[in-house]
């Protein structure tokens, strides 16, 4: 693997790295499985290129997006908690929705970045050359959004957050609004998962009505693989392995693209390791994979 | 400190299905008062404490914990008043969280929760106090998450986080019934100890005749949603189990005994009690 090709996975893999996050947050801290992201990460990369695209500064829309992105988060928890619509359904209604959304956002179904200035070229005071640039500011991103998260989740409402997830009869009687906190753990999920898509957006030059699509597999591939890899132990070692995982993912993309495979094989590819991902331990690999729960739901079962 | 007033709840209302489940129920509770709560499989034992809880609105009647009318509040903002322990020990703590992460939350039970902190020095010094006083060796445990302990510490520790916070009312669903003899011995001795040393006005349902009577300073039996027996002070100390088992039969003109109460070991004692008289 050359250096570029190196490059460019650990970039995808960063920047993707953040929507891993956003994914980790609904589907393992809050243990809903929520198919809003495949357009929250459109909606972000949207709303990041219409404003670039108008002559805007890059950092607009990269400090719009999460907002953009956990509003659409709110829709799909007000329609689960309030409305009682169960959660895969309430997914996919928000993120139908947001298939027009975003097409009014950006006017058009793909909407190229060619020639506008992205933040990559608003990043020169970083004085290195434009290729290593986005390794740098994905490197930045990503440890200050773990940091960020790893603070939350041992605040006071980030302990009810994963209690949420975890046993939702127990932090009802604890005083807790399921209800709220389920629309605050979507918003923060979707909110982190438009951010990746702002960046994605111009990180790749264009943003484009498909670009959705299947993302929350390989963002949940992204989880899986990180889990077997690095672990689950302690809050923070999810965290880590999330962003690990999501390096790892990019690379074998990558390296499955050098076998020969097209671009477009790639949803198959990653639906195929999820697949595998999930179904290995049932025939007795490691029992860790089995870790469709939440962190030490691993070490609960090994132990039992 | 709490009262019931003529609280009725129909399951299934105007269906083939409808069940009555408490029927115009009063109750009042002076405050400490220790009430163990018995009656047979159905009675609405753990209808009226989830009526307190607010698990579901109310067909009829008002419901006061200390002078203040809950009626209408939503379960979660009842929480702040009231601590519960379930039967099932699964259900009382979350289990990938460590035993400090939630003793923090039922630190902070009906509060609200912010971005400080959940975990600080003082708090986690009062956890390994209070959980020392349980001699299960907990104290030295707090990292661990709760999915590694058996189900006598998961329903110890519950009984700690619905203590942790004083709560004004205390609720135990047989909180003691899915654990092994010994254990659960172990944890009603603890649940005496702390209700006696709080002052915690609580409701304790049991199967266990001989425990509704030995523990707590009343003792009151259900039937078809309703009380049926009340006793209290020296009449309550009168009592014997055979006393409870007929005074249920002339009560409700059946048997309270049931395979639960028979395969319960000191009930066992109660059969033998029952055959001699």
């Amino acid at each position: 693997m050359s250096l570029k090709i190196l490059i460019g996975a650990v970039e995808l893999g960063l920047i993707f790295g953040v929507m891993a996050l956003g994914v980790f947050i609904t589907f393992r801290v809050l243990d809903f499985p929520d198919l809003t992201v495949d357009g929250s990460i459109t909606l972000g990369a949207a709303t990041a290129a219409i404003l670039i695209s108008k002559g805007y500064s890059p950092w607009l829309g990269f400090a719009l997006a999460p907002f953009v992105g956990a509003l659409a988060g709110v829709v799909t928890g007000i329609l689960h908690a309030r409305f009682q619509i169960a959660p895969l359904l309430a997914g996919i209604l928000t993120m139908t929705g947001l298939y027009s959304v975003n097409l009014r956002i950006m006017g058009r179904a793909n909407l190229p970045l060619l020639g506008t200035d992205t933040l990559a070229d608003s990043m020169s005071f970083l004085g290195v050359p434009l290729q290593y640039r986005w390794v740098i500011f994905g490197s930045l991103l990503i440890v200050i959004v773990v940091y960020l998260l790893y603070w939350l989740f041992q605040t006071e409402l980030g302990l009810a957050l994963r209690a949420t997830g975890d046993n939702e009869t127990m932090i009802k009687s604890q005083g807790v609004n399921v209800a709220g906190m389920k629309v605050f753990g979507l918003a923060l999920g979707n909110g982190l998962v438009a951010l990746s898509g702002a960046v994605v957006a111009q990180l790749q030059g264009f943003a484009d009505m498909g670009m959705g699509i299947g993302m929350i597999i390989s963002g949940l591939a992204a989880v899986i693989i990180g889990e077997m890899l690095v672990g689950t132990s302690t809050i923070l070692r999810a965290l880590v392995a999330v962003v690990c995982g999501s390096l790892a993912y990019r690379i074998i993309i990558s390296l499955v693209l050098r076998m020969g495979l097209q671009t477009t094989d790639l949803k198959l590819v990653t639906a195929i390791l999820v697949v595998v991902a999930l179904t290995l331990p049932k025939f007795g690999f490691k029992k860790r994979l089995l870790n469709l729960g939440r962190w030490s739901n691993a070490a609960v079962k090994e132990n039992n | 400190m709490l009262q019931l007033r003529k609280i009725t709840k129909i399951f299934n209302k105007d269906s083939v299905n409808e069940k009555i489940a408490l029927r115009e129920l009063e109750l009042t509770l002076k405050s400490g008062d220790f009430v163990t709560v018995i009656g047979s499989n159905g009675a609405g034992k753990s209808t009226m404490l989830n009526a307190i809880a607010g698990t579901w609105p109310l067909d009829q009647g008002r419901i006061f914990v200390g002078g203040e009318d809950i009626t209408n509040l939503p379960d979660y903002k009842r929480a702040g008043l009231i601590g519960r322990v379930f039967q099932d020990p699964m259900v009382g703590t979350a289990a990938s969280m460590t035993i400090e992460e939630n003793l923090s939350i039922a630190a902070k039970r009906g509060l609200n929760r912010g971005f400080k902190r959940g975990i600080n020095k003082n708090l986690k010094a009062r956890m390994m106090e209070e959980l020392s006083h349980f001699g299960l060796g907990l104290e030295n445990r707090l990292n661990t998450p709760v999915g590694l302990l058996s189900g006598g510490q998961r329903q110890a520790l519950t009984l700690l986080m619905a203590t942790f916070k004083q709560p004004r009312l205390l609720m135990l669903d047989e909180h003691t019934a899915a654990l092994d003899p010994k254990t659960g011995e172990k944890v009603l001795e603890l649940t005496d100890a702390l209700v006696k040393s709080m002052g915690l006005t609580t409701l304790m349902i049991t199967h266990n005749i001989v425990d509704s009577l030995r523990i707590g300073n009343r003792t009151i039996m259900m039937h078809e949603g309703q009380i049926v027996l009340d006793v209290k002070g020296e009449e309550r100390e009168r009592l014997t189990p055979q006393d409870i088992l007929r005074l249920f039969e002339t009560n409700s003109g059946r048997y309270l005994a049931n395979d639960r109460m028979l395969l319960v070991k000191p009930a066992a004692s109660v059969n033998r009690l029952v055959k001699k008289s």
